[in-house]
């Protein structure tokens, strides 16, 4: 059973800390609990997305400055 | 000058959008408002003739796309541009692409933007025109020697800024001359290491700062200015609380401040509505320079309060080339205005923005509220999170700060968490009443104070 890591809050979603920085998790990753994916802005704020779980050979639905509403799935993983 | 028919181009969002739409309407103009596919159903699109859609929700693929932004004025047979604040405003660029597609841009020139956008000329320009600035280097300084000589004219405390920084980064204060000789190398190192660029200057650190800012009106040779406003209340340097005029300035300083301003717009040949931002040091009575904004800024209504002028409409009417229609002599201040920034966050949760859908609204009879809700409006996470500003104003200022208290107690916004709780704590607070604050005053207070979200 896939393990998933829903949007907080509506906004855009980072999977990169900056434009010219590595991204937190790549693709296929695997992740402790508390460890952060991603960011969502919302109202020009930023907001860490963190796992609360561990999983691995994450899969992200969702693309890198994609619009998201809140709960939509970020990502999946085993 | 007859503006009936002509059409502007609306090209930003939210509040202000729907401020320059009523401005062009009293000037009996064709209101056409850009929107991003997530702005399809926003009040300034229900309000205008004609909407034309920019791009996708992400800013920088639809307003601050100035090819995208620019051909959407030029297709939609615009006579001109309004780009509000914010965004493209003060983007030299922007104004330029307007004009070369034929249209107006409402607004200074591409190079009034320029160079007031570039802090060195820009203080350049203040110092030429006779404005006050920060006593400090005249440019950079390259060691110890250099900036002892800087601290024994202005004297201590000084801050020590990188030459290439800029946002606050690379600043130190320092108190004396044990520190400036540990301190100087070291802000050398980092500001190589940080910028490329080891260049300091050293400038007079300013002691319980106010923000006062004089708002200014051009029309390319003449300018006239309308008073000052004082922005002291402040949050991660934003502004949530305005006031016109500055309470805290005495007759003599707001005329001296006010003409300086005037001084400085009228040798830039400045076109159009502008504002100089400066700070002013109580005890030395002083005032220095920082910046100056070529656009309309959020807080323009508590000048229009107590003015009586119809700002938006004015750099309209000059951007269409009529001369100014005010003379400095009608100008004249007339009570007390107070403006509270409305924004979709919840002050009892550390500001968190609050994008949610807009239940019903009830404001006071009589009290200004721009805004951008209305009732089912679902608001964007895209933008920032000012759903409007809630204007008083009174015969003097205790008449407006009752005024504001009684406006809040009778303003409900449903469905949303909003500022308003803030305000209403702020307009009881006896600091607040009595005028005793500085730049740094309301984050010290929130650190003591919490808010319950009403």
């Amino acid at each position: 059973m896939a393990k998933t890591i829903q949007s907080p809050l509506p906004g855009t979603f980072y999977r990169r800390p900056a434009p010219d920085q590595p991204e937190f998790v790549a693709e296929g990753g695997s992740v402790a609990a508390g460890d952060t994916i991603g960011l969502i802005e919302v109202m020009k704020t930023f907001h860490e997305v963190t796992a609360e779980q561990a999983g691995s050979n994450i899969r992200f639905s969702v693309e890198n400055e994609a619009p998201v509403t809140a709960g939509a799935v970020l990502a999946e993983m085993d | 000058m007859d503006l009936t028919g002509r059409s502007l181009f609306i090209a930003n969002r939210g509040e202000i959008a729907v401020r320059i739409n009523r401005a062009a309407r009293s000037l009996g103009m064709e209101v056409i408002q850009a929107h991003s596919e997530a702005d399809a159903d926003m009040l300034a699109v229900r309000l205008a003739d004609r909407a034309v859609e920019i791009g996708p929700p992400a800013a920088t693929k639809s307003y601050l796309d100035i090819a995208r932004v620019v051909e959407a004025a030029r297709a939609s047979g615009a006579d001109a541009v309004h780009p509000g604040y914010g965004f493209l405003a003060e983007n030299a660029a922007f104004a330029a692409a307007v004009e070369a597609a034929g249209m107006i841009f409402v607004g200074p020139s591409a190079e009034t933007i320029a160079r007031m956008g570039d802090k060195v000329a820009a203080r350049a320009a203040a110092i030429a025109a006779g404005v006050p600035t920060a006593p400090g280097s005249e440019g950079r300084i390259e060691g110890l020697a250099e900036a002892r000589a800087v601290v024994a004219e202005i004297g201590f405390p000084v801050m020590i800024k990188a030459a290439a920084g800029g946002g606050g980064r690379g600043i130190r204060v320092v108190e004396s001359d044990a520190d400036l000789e540990r301190l100087i190398p070291q802000a050398q190192t980092e500001a190589a290491a940080a910028f490329g660029d080891g260049g300091l200057y050293v400038e007079r650190m300013v002691r319980d700062a106010r923000h006062v800012e004089v708002q200014i009106l051009g029309d390319g040779s003449r300018a006239v200015h309308l008073f000052e406003r004082e922005c002291s209340l402040q949050r991660r340097r934003q502004k949530v609380w305005e006031e016109a005029p500055a309470a805290c300035l005495g007759a003599e300083a707001r005329a001296r401040v006010c003409a300086a301003s005037v001084r400085l717009a009228e040798a830039v040949g400045y076109r159009g509505a502008g504002t100089l931002e400066f700070l002013f040091e109580p005890a030395r009575d002083a005032f220095y320079f920082m910046e100056m904004n070529t656009r309309i800024q959020v807080e323009h209504p508590v000048t229009e309060m107590i003015t009586g002028v119809d700002l938006v409409a004015e750099m309209i009417r000059v951007a269409f080339g009529a001369p100014l229609g005010l003379r400095q002599e009608e100008i004249a201040i007339d009570g007390h205005a107070i403006e509270v920034r409305v924004n979709a966050e919840d002050p009892s949760k550390n500001f968190m923005p609050f994008p949610g859908v807009t239940g019903a609204i009830e404001t006071p009879e009589g009290v200004r509220f721009d805004t951008m809700l209305y009732e089912g409006y679902a608001i964007p996470p895209f933008y920032d999170s000012l759903l409007g500003k809630l204007i008083v104003h009174g015969a003097d200022r205790d008449e407006a700060l009752s005024r504001l208290r009684e406006a809040l107690a009778q303003t409900r916004i449903g469905g949303l968490k909003t500022t308003l709780p803030l305000f209403s704590a702020l307009a009881r607070d006896p600091e607040v009443l009595a005028g005793e604050v500085n730049t740094a005053w309301l984050e010290s207070w929130l650190q003591r104070n919490i808010i319950q979200a009403a």
